[in-house]
């Protein structure tokens, strides 16, 4: 085993990224959409800091970003959640099938 | 140590897209969450660590975990999911995997030897810094707040109608 480095969490980073495609692709559950695309985001985030940490080490660009990106997430994971909540209320279920007013 | 963390995170990651528990779906995204700052740990990160530990574990997991428990029966499990989109998603995801590190081989990135990572005080000067990213910082909690103003009319607009 050599020295774990910048590819070494890129290619977690890229394993994760896919990892909730295929969980954003297979569910149809609400809830577990938005946890595919916690994963999805947290991978961004392991790519942000491992470009930061290893080829500009005197810059603070990715770790600003993996801050602003965290709460982004978390402003974008609470007012989903709501929407969630409020949907399960008036259609007793979160299946993304079931919500269909909106389409055509 | 690397390795560990990497491999929890990305088994766990793997097993919270595949169970069809959901509520063991949420705590495995826990377990990846939590192998996700011992990466940061491990890369000398602790505030972006720290933040992840608090924000993501602290409080949006918990906050999954809740609305599950709002939104679903006890010990329900989901739906079985048809074998035609867990092969076409899994093929659609092996190919971007394929991609992304056939590209990310070919480019071959030079790192730079001196490793530094930011301390908290360095982090907190230069985010109020005025050529720093004090303009993003002030944006962000624009957005926390009007995000935090949209869950309250969201969430009060049931009982207005009642």
């Amino acid at each position: 085993m050599m020295e774990p480095g910048l590819y070494h969490l890129l290619v977690i980073g890229a394993l994760l990224f896919f990892t909730g495609i295929y969980g954003f692709f297979t569910r149809r559950n609400m809830i577990s959409m938005l946890m595919s695309i916690e994963l999805m985001l947290n991978s961004v985030n392991i790519n942000f800091i491992a470009f930061n940490k290893y080829l500009w080490p005197d810059t603070l660009g990715g770790t600003f970003f993996t801050v602003f990106v965290i709460a982004i997430a978390a402003a974008e994971a609470a007012v989903a959640l709501a929407i969630i909540i409020n949907l399960y209320r008036s259609h007793q279920s979160i299946n993304v099938e079931v919500a269909e007013e909106m389409k055509y | 140590m690397f390795y560990l963390l990497g491999l929890l995170t990305v088994f766990s990651a793997l097993l919270s897209v595949s169970s069809r528990n959901i509520f063991r779906s949420a705590i495995y995204l826990l377990f990846s969450l939590i192998g996700i700052a011992g990466l940061y740990f491990w890369l000398d990160y602790q505030f972006i660590a720290a933040v992840q530990i608090v924000v993501y574990v602290g409080g949006i997991a918990v906050l999954i975990i809740f609305s599950i428990f709002l939104t679903q029966q006890s010990g329900e499990k989901l739906p079985p999911v048809p074998g035609g989109r867990i092969l076409f998603s899994a093929l659609a995801a092996a190919a971007g995997i394929a991609l992304v590190l056939s590209l990310m081989i070919r480019y071959g990135f030079a790192s730079v030897a001196e490793k530094s990572s930011p301390t908290a005080a360095q982090i907190g000067e230069k985010m109020l810094d005025l050529n720093g990213y004090a303009l993003p910082f002030e944006l962000v909690s624009m957005l926390l707040l009007a995000a935090m103003i949209g869950c309250i009319v969201i969430a009060l607009k049931k009982t207005e109608t009642k």
